[in-house]
């Protein structure tokens, strides 16, 4: 190949790589090996090369598909890139599919798009409300949490006891009082030791905790716990592996990217960027029908304990609400309520919100007052009592 | 079997798929003539029932190799993935050199921890497979997304060099690499390390001219109107809002039920009696069952009174 196809290539890929997708310096090489096999007779084919050896997740698609056409129509006349697409900028630059555009664009021509998006800012920002409601809870949430704070936080998560704390795996790990015996151990071990008796090397199943999903309620009636909520969620996904998040309100984000950063305020930063439904009203059917329809699969393949964390008052009125419920404790290995609104010991379940959701949890967890931390972890440690005395658990 | 060569262009490797009746676009089989050009693992995601396993069975019977599966579940270790010693064995032999006589410990340790007392599990055998001749195999790692991180950890050592390593032994490289194909239904994330050292693709539904394509071949004694039909209505119902909807698994399965009930033409009756073999979830059944069926059937219909061709 050419030197300058091949450099062209690589040049393609790290245009990528400045428009977000994780393109790495050995994936940008293989492109070019890629290109030698098939040769670039075909657009199609050309395309398709490219796109096996430099993508790795369907959703990373659109981004490609704009980058390349971009990229290698313009290519040719690359010394007039920057009027081009400027024009282009020009004619479709309010609408909504434009974005990723305009990072494909900038990832080309960092220097002629940044001075454009200036203006654009605003733009993005159209419903008042939000944007207000946004800054309302940035300004309640973001004051800083303090070392003190922070390390009492992880502590605290760190005792928490969940109903169900560790399962067996199928894999094995040493063990002196293990009842597997390790043939394998057992076998170099008496080589070794060049006796004539076998001791037994002994196994035992090794333990795992099971994943955790948490599905936390931010609307309006729940605002008050969000800060609380929110540090509790950081300090979960740090302190084991497998935690999925998501907030709802009048509709689901999954935040545990988000969640995963370190620093808890940079983290809660970027989370309350993401979420566009602070303190609105409740779609609880809804959100969980969009969780059930595109991540139960994904996130609960693996027998999660799934975390349920509302006050149950949906603003639908429970409309299609059993049926995501039900789905919801189908597909899970154990549904855990948590209900912070509940004052008194004598609850009847009035909402139809509640009535609908409380037949297919395994664990209701109502509590009375939850102002702190500690009194979360301290709901979620209770011993389990298995299911609500007042409601049948499964109509039919 | 004589290994056939791999194929030396995209088009070559769009017929050679074909000959194993598998039908499928130029984006596929740019992803596989690559992955066997470059011996880089090809990396499948998608639906369930879109073809992902059949590819792996298809290029090992039509390049003439021998397929060795990996089923992936939560906690599959080193003993029933790479390899395991014939421990039985062994005892026997550690017996059988002391009853001879034989005291040196450490010749006896030698020959018991040597090949003829290795069991081999499928990642051994596509490294190091036997009998030799036998060409390297098509190693197919399915639904990947079921296996726990750790063992991708160890994949990823494996896919990286085509080597293992036995501690007694040694490292074990492949003469030849395999061709490698690896498939996940995406109930979790596969981590980027492992995908970036494969070619990715993304198995979708396919259109409608490949669907009668495919089911001409796969479910030949139904009728072609019957095929057409079933294809329309497929489609239709892949864009409605269903937990699950149907992959070509299902509809060549469904065509096939419908040819066994000696059907020549949808009907509203046997569409309703037969929807399990489309749909597996009760609320999706119970959806579309009844008017929406009907409808469904009627659009169907008209798609393929539309274009006679």
């Amino acid at each position: 190949m050419s030197g300058r196809l091949a450099a062209n290539v690589i040049h393609f890929a790290r245009v990528l790589r400045a428009a977000g997708l994780p393109v790495g310096t050995g994936q940008a090489l293989d492109a070019v090996r890629a290109v030698e096999q098939v040769g670039i007779e075909g657009r199609d084919d050309f395309y398709w090369t490219l796109h096996a050896v430099l993508v790795t997740r369907a959703d990373q698609r659109a981004l490609f598909d704009e980058a390349f056409a971009l990229f290698w129509q313009t290519r040719r006349l690359i010394s007039q890139l920057a009027q081009t697409h400027r024009g282009e900028e020009a004619e479709d630059g309010h609408d909504e599919g434009s974005r990723t555009s305009r990072r494909v664009a900038e990832a080309l021509m960092p220097e002629t798009v940044a001075e454009r998006r200036e203006d654009k800012v605003e733009v993005e920002r159209d419903a008042a409300l939000t944007w207000s409601e946004r800054e309302r809870l940035q300004a309640m949430d973001f004051e800083e949490m303090s070392a003190e704070e922070l390390r009492r936080a992880r502590d605290l998560v760190a005792r928490m006891r969940l109903p169900i704390m560790v399962l067996p795996t199928r894999r094995l790990e040493p063990s002196t009082l293990g009842r597997a015996v390790d043939m394998r151990a057992t076998l170099r071990a008496s080589m070794r030791a060049g006796g004539d008796v076998i001791r037994l090397r002994r196994a035992r199943r090794k333990r795992r905790r099971p994943p955790i999903v948490v599905l936390c309620d931010i609307s309006g009636s729940m605002s008050r716990y969000s800060r609380m909520m929110l540090h509790f969620l950081h300090a979960v996904t740090g302190d084991r592996d497998r935690v999925h998040s998501f907030l709802f309100g009048t509709r689901l984000t999954n935040v545990t990217r988000h969640l995963r950063h370190r620093d808890v305020d940079h983290a809660l930063a970027r989370v309350a960027e993401s979420v566009e439904d602070w303190s609105g009203g409740t779609r609880i059917g809804a959100c969980l029908h969009d969780f059930n329809r595109h991540w139960s699969r994904r996130v609960l393949g693996q027998g999660a304990l799934v975390l349920l964390i509302t006050d149950g008052l949906d603003r639908e009125a429970g409309d299609g609400l059993a049926a995501e419920m039900r789905r919801l404790h189908d597909s899970c290995r154990r549904l855990v309520w948590l209900n912070p609104l509940l004052r008194f010991e004598g609850f009847q379940p009035k909402s139809l919100g509640v009535r609908a959701m409380l037949p297919y949890v395994d664990d209701f967890r109502p509590v009375h007052s939850l102002d702190s931390l500690q009194a979360l972890v301290d709901v979620l440690s209770r011993p389990a009592h298995h299911r609500p005395t007042f409601a049948p658990r499964r109509a039919a | 079997m004589v290994p056939a060569s791999i194929p030396d262009s995209v088009d070559s490797t769009l017929a050679l798929l074909a000959g194993g009746d598998y039908v499928t676009g130029r984006n596929l089989a740019t992803a596989v003539f690559l992955s066997l050009r470059m011996h880089r693992p090809l990396f499948l995601e998608g639906e369930a029932g879109v073809g992902k396993t059949e590819i792996a069975k298809v290029l090992a019977a039509t390049l003439g190799r021998p397929l060795v599966r990996l089923q992936c579940y939560e906690g599959l270790d080193v003993a029933s993935a790479v390899y395991e010693w014939n421990y039985a064995r062994q005892m026997i032999e550690i017996r059988l050199a002391e009853a001879a006589g034989e005291k040196d410990r450490a010749a006896i340790a030698r020959d018991v921890f040597s090949w003829d007392f290795v069991i081999r599990r499928p990642l051994l055998q596509a490294i190091r497979p036997e009998p030799e001749s036998a060409g390297a195999p098509v190693l197919l790692i399915d639904e990947l997304d079921r296996a726990d991180e750790p063992f991708e950890a160890f994949l990823l050592e494996v896919l990286s060099d085509y080597q293992i390593t036995i501690p007694e032994i040694g490292p074990i490289k492949a003469a030849e690499p395999p061709a490698v194909v690896i498939t996940s239904n995406r109930t979790r994330e596969i981590h980027d390390a492992l995908k970036r050292r494969c070619l990715y693709h993304w198995v979708d539904y396919p259109d409608a001219v490949t669907e009668l394509e495919i089911l001409r071949r796969k479910a030949p004694n139904a009728t072609e109107a019957l095929s057409r039909q079933v294809v329309a209505f497929v489609q239709r119902l892949r864009g409605m809002d269903l937990f699950k909807s149907p992959g070509i698994a299902e509809t060549i399965d469904w065509c096939t039920a419908l040819t066994e009930l000696d059907r020549t033409e949808l009907d509203l009756a046997t569409v309703d009696a037969t929807l399990g073999a489309l749909l597996k979830y009760q609320d999706d059944i119970a959806a579309v069952r009844g008017e929406q069926a009907q409808a469904l059937i009627a659009e169907a219909k008209a798609t393929v009174d539309a274009d006679p061709a």
